[in-house]
């Protein structure tokens, strides 16, 4: 029983590992760049669903939306000003701007929502589905059929809309993107929306079962294991390596000594890049988004 | 500054570097709407580069591209694109992940209009081949067959102009002649003006009105394709190559891949 327990609280935590990781993918599969702020716009989109729910009074539903069409507003803002002019500059110089993002990130949440920890009021909290000696919260599942119906959307919108296709080719071949007049920087900008909005949906999902603070963003460098260890290139790879990150985590903390579980995501890092350097799905899935 | 009866495409004086290196040293030259136009020269001339340069890809340090009296120099290669020029590039550069179906059909991305679907079924047309591979994805055709995706892709624009860089290279005979005749019928019946780089000078020649012979960075000779046949110095340096057969002109040139 505690097994089960242990895997779903696992599933849970690794669905939200799994939503920041897909936003890593998205990015870096279409622009060769690493958004190593990605956790932080998680955090951001946090305190968005707490201003806009807690703050401006709206029902949860419309918070959500207007969680994620702010963030995406600013992915795309962010896109524009910051990582357009880098375009052309050596990997480690985007590297940079994309870290002092986060710090800058981080730094903004503290001085505008100060940096005592908040909740936002949510429909969830408290209440749980009892299903024999397993309790599931109604956090956790929200978490988990939120990313599923994400991860559904997401599929559906690559294979078959023609935004999606053009997506993808010019993932797979900017140049020649280009030449079949694919508006590729425009496509640039679409990808930071899109993997803000992941990153919105991620902090709406996490707020209730964690805290809502400046440095909750730091989850992002498990989530960035769990990418990892999918491959890296590999919208599916990003969640099932979230998932794995997220299930052994549980796990270790139950059986090895106390303090191993935050270091569960690195180990697996570890042991993956011993075993298999390229991750999980990147031979099946390489260059494709 | 600029001769608007001349036609289509006009190409002025265009420098074009990479980074410090001087690729194209001042190039005109003139397409004219409607016709086949070749552009020959060695390995590392810079017939490629004077592509790019016409399609967007790159931009000229001097000089201007004016597209039917428009200056088209300072354009995004998608907005080019979008005013009728496709680029079919070298090396095809298909999409490898895509379907062949996809791949025509994201060909067609910009377009809204209903003409889409008559121009998919017309290329299925053109190349029967591949509406038997539809459905499999791109990186698993044949050379000879990623070329004819390339085209087809390309048609999906409804370009008034096509520049081909290097379409037979690497394939057998066979398909050398399946490109030249679609090339040609293109132009027949589509009307579509073109601008045509071969190593495969001979056939170049055949489907070609007029042509230019670049060497490093300049254009060094252009006459009407009849003339360029006849003259020595394209008999020695381009078409004695003919008896050397493909495979000899195939290692001749490798393929490289661009940045
Ligand atoms: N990416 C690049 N960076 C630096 N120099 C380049 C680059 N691409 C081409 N060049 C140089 O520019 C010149 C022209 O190259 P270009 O590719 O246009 O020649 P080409 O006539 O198309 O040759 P080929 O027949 O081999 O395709 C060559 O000297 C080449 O070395
Ligand atoms: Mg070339």
């Amino acid at each position: 029983m505690e097994v089960l327990q242990l895997l779903i609280s696992g599933i849970s935590q690794g669905c939200v590992y799994g939503l920041i990781a897909m936003g890593f993918v998205l990015i870096y599969k279409a622009t060769e760049m690493v958004n190593f702020a990605q956790g932080d716009m998680m955090m951001l989109g946090a305190y968005l669903a707490y201003t806009w729910i807690n703050i401006a009074g709206m029902p949860f539903v419309l918070g959500v939306v207007a969680t994620i069409v702010s963030l995406a507003i600013v992915g795309v803002l962010i896109e524009r000003i910051l990582l357009r002019p880098m375009i052309g500059e050596p990997p480690f110089a985007v590297l940079m701007i994309t870290i002092g993002l986060g710090f800058m990130l981080r730094a903004f949440a503290g001085a505008v929502w100060g940096t005592e920890t908040k909740a936002v009021s949510n429909p969830f909290s408290g209440n749980v589905i009892r299903l024999g000696d397993i309790s599931i919260g109604y956090e956790n599942m929200a978490i988990i059929l939120g990313t599923v119906i994400l991860c559904a959307l997401l599929f559906a919108f690559f294979r078959f809309t023609r935004l999606g296709i053009a997506m993808q080719a010019a993932s797979q071949n900017q140049l020649a993107a280009y030449y079949v007049g694919i508006p590729v920087k425009r496509i640039y900008s679409l990808v930071w929306a899109m993997s803000a909005a992941l990153a919105a949906v991620a902090g709406v999902l996490v707020a209730p079962i964690s805290l809502v603070e400046p440095v909750m963003g730091f989850i992002g460098v498990k989530a960035f294991a769990a990418a990892i260890v999918g491959g890296f290139g590999s919208l599916p790879g990003a969640i099932i390596g979230g998932l794995i990150v997220g299930i052994a985590e549980q796990f270790a903390g139950l059986y090895l000594p106390p303090g191993f579980a935050d270091t569960t995501a690195y180990a697996i890092l570890l042991i993956m890049l011993f075993l298999r350097p390229e991750g999980l799905f990147a031979t099946m899935q390489k260059k494709k988004v | 500054m600029t001769d608007v009866t001349a036609g289509a495409l006009q190409v002025r004086n265009i420098e074009t570097y990479y980074g410090p290196i001087m690729a194209i040293r001042g190039i005109s030259l003139d397409v004219a709407a409607g016709q086949v136009v070749a552009l020959l020269g060695a390995n590392g001339a810079g017939k490629t580069t004077v592509l790019k340069t016409i399609s967007g890809a790159m931009e000229p340090q001097k000089g201007s591209v004016h597209l039917n009296g428009e200056p088209i120099h300072n354009l995004d290669p998608d907005v080019v694109a979008r005013r009728g020029i496709a680029h079919v590039p070298e090396g095809r550069e298909v999409f490898p992940f895509l379907t062949v179906d996809e791949n025509l059909k994201v060909g067609a991305f910009s377009r809204r209009d209903a003409g889409v679907q008559t121009d998919l079924e017309q290329v299925y047309e053109y190349f029967p081949a591949l509406r038997e591979l539809r459905g499999l994805a791109a990186g698993f055709l044949s050379g000879g067959q990623q070329q004819m995706l390339a085209i087809g892709r390309a048609l999906m624009l409804n370009p008034s102009i096509m520049l081909l860089d290097e379409p037979s290279l690497g394939l057998s005979p066979k398909y050398v002649a399946e490109i030249a005749a679609i090339v040609k019928r293109l132009n027949a019946e589509r009307g579509i003006t073109v601008l045509l780089i071969e190593q495969n000078a001979k056939m170049a020649l055949d489907i070609s009105e007029y042509g230019y012979v670049m060497e490093n960075g300049r254009i060094v000779m252009e006459d009407t394709s009849e003339r360029l046949k006849d003259a020595p110095d394209i008999q020695e340096f381009y078409l004695g190559m003919k008896d050397e057969g493909v495979r000899g002109r195939r290692r001749w040139k490798q393929r490289k891949t661009w940045r």
